[in-house]
């Protein structure tokens, strides 16, 4: 009896997650550019950074996307951008979401002082000008990768998720349960994995996907000023190039339209999911 | 004023189907009198309340009718009811008092409340005063956030509030259950007063505690399961009931003075069936250690004596 | 077994913790083996906050508390592992007692995991259906259940069965049956007569004093961190002493009788409550002094198993 009220349970999760707009479209936009990321190389001819064709070309068979003022091959290069794209917004993302969540964690379950030292560290990253740090970082470093921009970007856009993880701590801790816990002996930290945590799942899954998102952003505002990776290609740098050398006054939207679209889409659609996501997950929010 | 409720039937609707969370209810309340309403968590006495006020979805008025001072209330249609709610008829809502707009000065929120009622605020305020003199809330609560109020004050605001029409039925729901004891007393007081100097005709006071009841109510009305098992006098329900359900309730209630030593009192065995699909006739039988096959049939709210009415056919057929 | 000693609790609040908030100041009792003590008071009396400090769960400020004449701030590790083999506490919301995303078994797991490491499955299976029996639990019934799927009486018997497992000798129910049923509530009740005789002691908390009547042989009257009243309950509940209690017993609804006319002031101001009686705001009774206000009075036993904290039965002049 109980099996079948499980499975009862499961069914209508899948139930709704079906039924539910937002999620479907945008799940389907993010598995597009990822099986796009992932296989897309194998439909370019080109390398990106070859030049194999006419000059500011627009798009035609040979070359879906056009080419650049230099003839590189557009598509080649925003599939190999759509990949970058996809490993800073993983990287950068993750690394924020883990910060955050052994922060927030901490500070949430301990309290007292170790809970105020941690809100001063908090805001103090929340507070550096991430802008004025890039630059030195980017006079220091004269070669930069796609891991150390991933890396810049998790080290600083994690107070975010850290206030989040932390309040919901704080509001489970008071939960009865945990003081059951306790009372059989069990240490803090196995309390945090495995009592707190799994309750917060659904809102670790939506902060990772925020934060996957923002890293995105991020990391295409800083390659089109320049301050990305100094090597390989990303749709922010595609940006980057396109309006550096004249575009926008050319008339080249081939160039620039594409990358900044797939931004917007990819990003958009993150978005869209997680509201679809805590539609799914907080059964008053649903659509019926 | 005289309220008539005649075979009210309300169901919630789910996806799983009718939850049939009112039963064929037919009873009335006389000029003035203070009635409670009790019974178990999912016995239908919120839904009763919401019925007569406020029947909106999930719920589904499926028969029956309630008559106020003989016209009948458009229960079923939340818009004709506008004209009743809040002037006639009028609730505290359970957990009124933590419903508070917390970042609204009270007085504020008064406003708001009286114009989204069409009603002047400015022309009732010398009476809104008056009431909270009454209340004894000093007038400064209007300028206070609920936030710096206590339980007992906010809850004895939401009194005045939900009265300053001088409606004719007020449905108290759980009013009582979140304050302490001292409160509970003062606000349980203000009620009857309320009801004394007729700021309010007649109030049905919905509980689970029938003990505050035994205090304030001239009458209680007991519930199980969606269906009416007893109503009459205060002193007759709890101290010579007729019907199985509400023995048995009385006697597994702890008074002063009764000790776990000297008498030790029972609970009821069993759980209140599940109302999506619950069982034909009466819906105590399971539990009930004075049920017959004649239970298979719905029991009718019969009057035994003047005000007593039992829904049990052990008491009805011996009467007959 | 448990005895409190002038135990206190006092948290900072306010910007850079100036102030002080006392929720518990100089308590002191003692439950015996076998015995229920009930803990009476409203909200904001401490009491929670004293069952929390005997569960470990709060640390004390002041005063100390003893379990066997050790104390148990001074408790670590395997030290304190013990101690929870002797003391464990239910609480009042059944729902929140449980981690949602479990099945309601895992409780026993845990306590399996924590204490009985070694124990073959057979046998532990064969412990855990004993104790399900003995509060009154049918092991088909229960078992293998998500905690929404059983009622809150349910719940809460579960808990003390997890108790149990545990061969404890000391119980803290906080306020345990206030979220049950009428019809539950005195099934529960029952149970913590019977687990009584048979050797468990209960520190009962409740704000229902005819709860308290029921099944405790001394009640505590707690008012704003403070013991105003202890002693047997009969002799309490028969002839209360301290104003507040005398309060209390006309204020609570009976069954029985109908309320005398008593009209109590009801602010409650925010107060420095080191010196002075803490009840000194609300008191209206004709022997209130200055002295009230200045020195805080002490216990003072006025009858055999009866002490009162009020300057009335002061014994020095």
């Amino acid at each position: 009896m109980a099996e079948a009220k499980d499975k009862k349970k499961r069914n209508e999760f899948l139930y709704f997650a079906f039924r539910n707009n937002k999620l479907k479209v945008g799940i389907s936009i993010v598995l597009f550019f990822l099986v796009l990321a992932a296989v897309g190389a194998l439909f370019t001819k080109h390398d990106p950074e070859a030049f194999v064709g006419p000059l500011s070309d627009p798009p035609s068979s040979e070359f879906w996307f056009g080419t650049t003022v230099f003839g590189q091959d557009v598509f080649a290069q925003f599939v190999a951008g759509v990949r970058a794209t996809f490993i800073v917004g993983a990287l950068g993302g993750g690394l924020a979401t883990l910060i955050g969540m052994l922060v927030g964690f901490v500070a949430g379950y301990r309290g007292g002082m170790v809970d105020e030292s941690l809100n001063v560290l908090t805001n103090i990253v929340l507070v550096i000008p991430t802008f004025a740090l890039l630059l030195i970082i980017s006079a220091y470093f004269e070669v930069r990768g796609l891991i150390l921009e991933s890396v810049f970007i998790g080290l600083t856009s994690w107070p975010w998720a850290a206030r989040a993880i932390r309040s919901q701590t704080l509001s489970l801790r008071s939960r009865e349960f945990v003081d059951l816990a306790r009372m059989s002996g069990m240490k803090p930290l196995r309390i945090i994995f495995t009592e707190i945590a799994p309750n917060m799942m659904s809102y670790l899954v939506m902060a990772f996907i925020l934060q996957f998102g923002g890293a995105i952003l991020i990391a295409a505002t800083l390659d089109f000023i320049g301050l990305g990776p100094t090597t390989g290609f990303s749709l922010g740098i595609m940006m980057q190039y396109a309006v550096l050398w004249g575009a926008l006054p050319l008339g080249t939207w081939w160039w620039f339209v594409p990358p900044g679209a797939a931004i917007a889409a990819i990003v958009g659609a993150l978005y869209f999911m997680n509201v679809g996501l805590d539609e799914l997950f907080n059964p008053k929010l649903r659509e019926t | 004023m005289s309220l008539r409720v005649e075979d009210l039937t309300v169901y919630y609707q789910t996806l799983r189907g009718d939850v049939r969370a009112l039963e064929s209810t037919t009873f009335s309340i006389a000029d003035g009198e203070i009635m409670g309403l009790a019974g178990e968590s999912g016995c239908g006495k919120t839904t009763l309340a919401n019925g007569l006020i406020l029947l909106v979805p999930p719920m589904r008025h499926v028969g029956g009718r309630v008559l106020l001072d003989d016209r009948e209330l458009p229960i079923a249609d939340v818009e004709a009811m506008n004209r009743f709610r809040f002037k006639e008829i009028s609730v505290i809502p359970q957990y009124a008092m933590n419903a508070m707009n917390p970042t609204r000065k009270v007085g504020r929120m008064a406003a708001e409340l009286l114009r989204s009622r069409r009603i002047d605020p400015k022309r009732t305020l010398p009476e809104l005063e008056k009431r909270l003199d009454l209340v004894e809330l000093n007038r400064s609560v209007l300028k206070m956030y609920p936030i710096e109020m206590s339980g007992g004050m906010k809850q004895r605001m939401v009194m005045v509030l939900s009265t300053l029409m001088d409606p004719s039925l007020l449905l108290a729901d759980e009013i009582t259950s979140a304050l302490d004891v001292s409160t509970q007393k003062a606000v349980a007081k203000m009620l009857v007063d309320f009801r004394d100097r007729e700021i309010v005709k007649s109030i049905i006071v919905i509980t689970h505690d029938m003990s505050i009841l035994y205090q304030i109510a001239d009458s209680i009305l007991i519930m199980y399961a969606g269906q009416l098992a007893e109503k009459g006098p205060t002193e007759t329900i709890i101290h010579s009931p007729r019907h199985p359900y509400t023995k048995l309730l009385i006697t597994s209630l702890p008074k002063v003075g009764v000790k776990h030593d000297a008498t030790r009192l029972t609970g009821i065995p069993g759980k209140p069936p599940l109302l999506l699909d619950p069982p034909e006739g009466c819906r105590f039988r399971e539990r009930c250690p004075a049920a017959f096959e004649r239970c298979r049939d719905v029991p009718p709210f019969v009057e035994i004596e003047p005000g007593h009415f039992v829904a049990c056919w052990r008491e009805t057929e011996s009467n007959a | 077994m448990l005895r409190l000693e002038n135990a206190s609790k006092i948290y900072r609040v306010g910007t850079f913790g100036g102030k002080q908030l006392r929720a518990v100041s100089d308590v002191s009792f003692t439950v015996k083996d076998g015995e229920v003590v009930s803990l009476i008071g409203e909200s904001g009396s401490g009491k929670s906050t004293i069952g929390k400090m005997i569960l470990r769960l709060i640390g004390i400020t002041g005063g100390k508390i003893t379990f066997d004449d050790r104390d148990i701030a001074t408790l670590r590790g395997g030290a304190l592992k013990a101690y929870y083999r002797n003391v464990q506490g239910v609480f009042q919301d059944p729902f929140s007692s449980y981690n949602p995303i479990f099945k309601a078994d895992r409780v026993f797991e845990i306590v399996r995991d924590h204490f009985f490491p070694g124990v073959e499955d057979r046998e532990w299976d064969e412990k855990v259906r004993r104790s399900l029996e003995s509060v009154g639990l049918n092991p088909r019934h229960v078992l293998d259940k998500y905690p929404h799927q059983l009622s809150g009486g349910q719940l809460q018997r579960f808990l003390i069965a997890r108790a149990l497992l545990l061969d404890i000798r000391f119980l803290v129910a906080d306020e345990i049956i206030s979220m049950l049923d009428a019809s539950t509530r005195i099934d529960v009740l029952n149970l913590l007569a019977d687990l009584k005789e048979r050797g468990l002691a209960v520190l009962f908390i409740t704000h229902d004093l005819s709860l308290g009547y029921y099944i405790s042989e001394d009640a505590a009257i707690l008012y704003r961190g403070c013991v105003v009243e202890f002693g047997r309950t009969e002799k309490i509940y028969d002839h209360p002493a301290h104003p507040y209690t005398r309060m209390l017993m006309a204020s609570v609804p009976r069954l029985d009788q109908k309320w005398e006319d008593v009209e109590i002031e009801l602010r409650a101001k925010q107060e420095d409550l080191s010196t002075g009686c803490v009840y000194y705001e609300r008191c209206c009774d004709p022997h209130r002094s200055e002295r009230c206000r200045e020195r805080r009075p002490r216990l003072v036993e006025i009858e055999p198993g009866h002490s009162v904290a009020c300057d009335r039965y002061s014994t020095d002049g």
